[in-house]
């Protein structure tokens, strides 16, 4: 007897499928009800813990590393044109998903321009025109200077276990690494991104790999993560490569020079008097 | 013998008047209509190419396959150089570099933040040269509403709808925030020198005229620009000319292998404008055509009518032994002389209005508030030598094939029971 190999997702699929068909209750085998709802607190139970992790665990090691009360990073972001790569280095200040503030130190046309984020609400300053533009709704969906990355993806840091209800999907073998293929679902409304799939590597608890999905199931994004290195007790990928997928070019490729974690971070930074200084 | 019909069609009223009445009419309508509907799609045309197709356009390949999104990271690299190959080369037609980009129209507050933000479409033409012929052929100087044309860097001239609806006033500082062409942030401030009407509700809506030079340096396109934009020296467009520059232009310059190369279109090529261009072309001919068919079904049942009614009259000229083929042939006169009495007049009426209608138009504005199209709101007739003499066609052939058909019941006449009829 042949046994075909199926994912845990299909199987639920299976079962929910045929608790709702009228035809295969009639003439299908019978399972008593008990028994049905026992099968699939187990079957739910297999999906959700692998090798005694559950998804929500494996997102909470995930968010130790990646997550912190505040960070400042200095970091170098090559856009990969069609035509030009652009580099563009900047200094940025954060703290959670209310409050950042970046600072840009090249090329020389953007030098001095700052961006400052509070809630969801954006400002920018530009020295050579001396004007502050608020950026608020949608418009913090768009491009940051023609990269990959949005304004949203650049200056968020939120917890994925805070919004996403995650479930692991399986194990892959990826670069060389184990990593657990992890499925999350939005939980919270206005989210930029309604699904992801991530890789992570099953003893570092980083992502390697994401993909970015809207609601509709279009694929919007591609995240390869990179160069994971320790940096004050927790492992965090340096290099970052988004991918637009909708967007023509080659990709853009973040690298933090320098990260710091939960350090002391004057309140006047995160205020709109900073962007003029 | 012309004489004698002339004075027969005169004196007899009954015999000419309702003819003459239709056959103006019917000339008329064929030169209004045909004069108003030409106006029509030239406008139609003369602003599209005035606005963004230009007689001929040339874009990277690139940019023209994306060009609703305004890809500027696409544009024309080395314009400069370019343009100064295409005045040597091509010295028939006046060629002008152009932007396009989409921005945010931002109005401060005193503080310098964030008063009010609106989506803009930008347009940057050579508004200061004095050699630029751009501010006429956008018709820019009558379209100001407040204020005046930038007359150095750093202004902007706004549309007027969009300056009431974010209070902005002339003098006022706005500031513009998109993309560079490399992909950078591009804030730059300009004062608002004007505000102007469009006449198009998609430009009313929001758009922004800076100099392009301005919009250059802003834009980082330091000798780059959206488009090259080539115009016939006499304004009007020449398919077959353009064709021909296309052609020689595409094989010298333009490259399959290279995204970025130039690359040539006509104002045919673009969007909708090839079936427009033909529309207005084959306009008068299907009027004459519609007019013709309809005066000649009137003017049959007239010539058929004043047969009955001269009944008596041909009769006795048969009787008299007039032959029957040269009544036929004095009643062909007296319908080409109806014909070309009536379609004097009726020329006359239709080119007085359809000069009227050239100069004032009619104003669809109330109509077109949610229309996106760039089309004008007046609508103007085109007074073109054509409409001289387009009328004589349906009004000849109408009256001569009406009559024709009515006259053919002369040759059934019986001459020998010519009198027994006549006795009735």
């Amino acid at each position: 007897m042949k046994h075909t190999a199926k994912p845990l997702s299909s199987i639920f699929v299976t079962l929910a499928g045929k608790k709702n068909n009228p035809v295969t209750n009639n003439h299908y085998y019978k399972i008593p009800l008990q028994m049905k709802s026992l099968i699939f607190l187990f079957l739910a139970f297999l999906s959700l813990n692998v090798n005694g992790q559950t998804a929500d665990e494996i997102l909470k090691k995930v968010d130790q590393n990646i997550s912190s009360k505040n960070r400042i990073f200095e970091s170098s972001m090559t856009i990969h044109g069609k035509r030009v790569n652009r580099t563009i280095t900047s200094k940025t200040y954060s703290i959670g998903i209310k409050q950042s503030f970046t600072e840009y130190y090249s090329p020389a046309r953007e030098r001095g321009t700052k961006m400052l984020k509070l809630e969801d609400r954006l400002w920018i300053y530009s020295p050579s025109s001396d004007r502050t533009i608020q950026l608020s709704g949608q418009l913090l969906r768009q491009s940051l200077m023609g990269s990959d990355l949005s304004y949203e993806d650049m200056m968020e840091d939120r917890k994925l276990t805070e919004l996403y209800i995650a479930t692991v999907l399986g194990q892959e073998q990826l670069n060389g690494r184990k990593v657990y293929l992890l499925g999350l679902t939005a939980k919270v409304p206005n989210t930029a991104y309604h699904t992801i799939k991530m890789w992570i590597d099953s003893q570092r608890f980083v992502p390697l790999k994401e993909e970015l999905f809207a609601k509709s199931g279009q694929l919007l994004k591609r995240i390869a993560f990179s160069n994971v290195k320790k940096v004050q007790g927790r492992w965090f990928p340096m290099s970052i490569n988004f991918k637009d997928v909708l967007k023509h070019g080659h990709g853009t490729t973040f690298n933090i020079t320098s990260i710091k974690f939960d350090q002391r971070i004057p309140a006047y930074i995160f205020t709109k008097a900073s962007l003029k200084k | 013998m012309i004489k004698f019909i002339f004075k027969g069609v005169l004196r007899d009223k009954n015999r000419s008047l309702l003819p003459v009445i239709v056959v103006s009419i019917g000339v008329f309508l064929t030169i209004l209509l045909s004069g108003w509907m030409k106006g029509i799609f030239s406008d139609m045309i003369d602003i599209n190419a005035n606005q963004t197709a230009g007689h001929v356009k040339i874009m990277t390949r690139s940019y023209a396959e994306n060009q609703s999104q305004l890809p500027n990271d696409l544009a024309l690299i080395g314009v400069d150089t370019l343009l100064l190959h295409l005045r040597k080369e091509y010295p028939e037609m006046d060629w002008v570099k152009r932007i396009e980009f989409g921005a945010l129209l931002d109005v401060p507050d005193k503080k310098g933040e964030t008063r009010a933000q609106g989506p803009a479409f930008g347009k940057a033409i050579d508004l200061i040269s004095p050699q630029s012929a751009e501010v006429k052929r956008l018709n820019i100087r009558s379209s100001i509403v407040k204020g005046r044309i930038p007359n150095h860097g750093g202004e902007a001239l706004i549309s007027n709808e969009f300056a009431k609806q974010f209070n902005v006033n002339v003098g006022d500082k706005i500031t513009l925030f998109g993309s560079t062409m490399t992909g950078g942030m591009m804030i730059q401030s300009f004062r608002v020198s004007g505000t102007l009407n469009f006449g198009s509700s998609v430009l009313d809506r929001g758009a922004v005229i800076i100099d392009i030079k301005d919009a250059q340096q802003a834009l980082d396109m330091k000798d780059a620009a959206s488009e090259i934009l080539g115009y016939f020296k006499d304004g009007v467009y020449n398919d077959k000319a353009a064709k021909a520059v296309k052609k020689a232009f595409n094989t010298k310059y333009s490259s399959t292998n290279n995204p970025y190369s130039p690359e040539m279109f006509t104002l045919r090529d673009q969007d909708s404008l090839g079936q427009y261009l033909d529309m207005a072309d084959h306009m008068s001919s299907i009027m004459v055509l519609i007019l013709i068919l309809a005066m000649s079904i009137v003017l049959w049942n007239a010539g058929l009518l004043g047969g009955l009614r001269r009944y008596g009259e041909f009769g006795i000229r048969l009787a008299l032994g007039e032959g029957k083929g040269h009544i036929y042939q004095t009643l062909l006169y007296e319908a080409i002389l109806i014909g070309l009495i009536g379609t004097v007049l009726g020329t006359i009426l239709g080119l007085g209005a359809s000069f009227y209608l050239q100069e004032y138009g009619l104003d669809f504005s109330s109509m077109m508030k949610n229309i996106t199209m760039i089309l004008p709101h007046v609508y103007r007739a085109k007074v073109t030598p054509e409409l001289f003499y387009i009328g004589f066609f349906p009004g000849l052939l109408a009256t001569t094939f009406g009559n024709a058909i009515a006259g053919i019941a002369i040759f059934r006449r019986q001459t020998a029971r010519l009198f027994k009829e006549l006795e009735t």
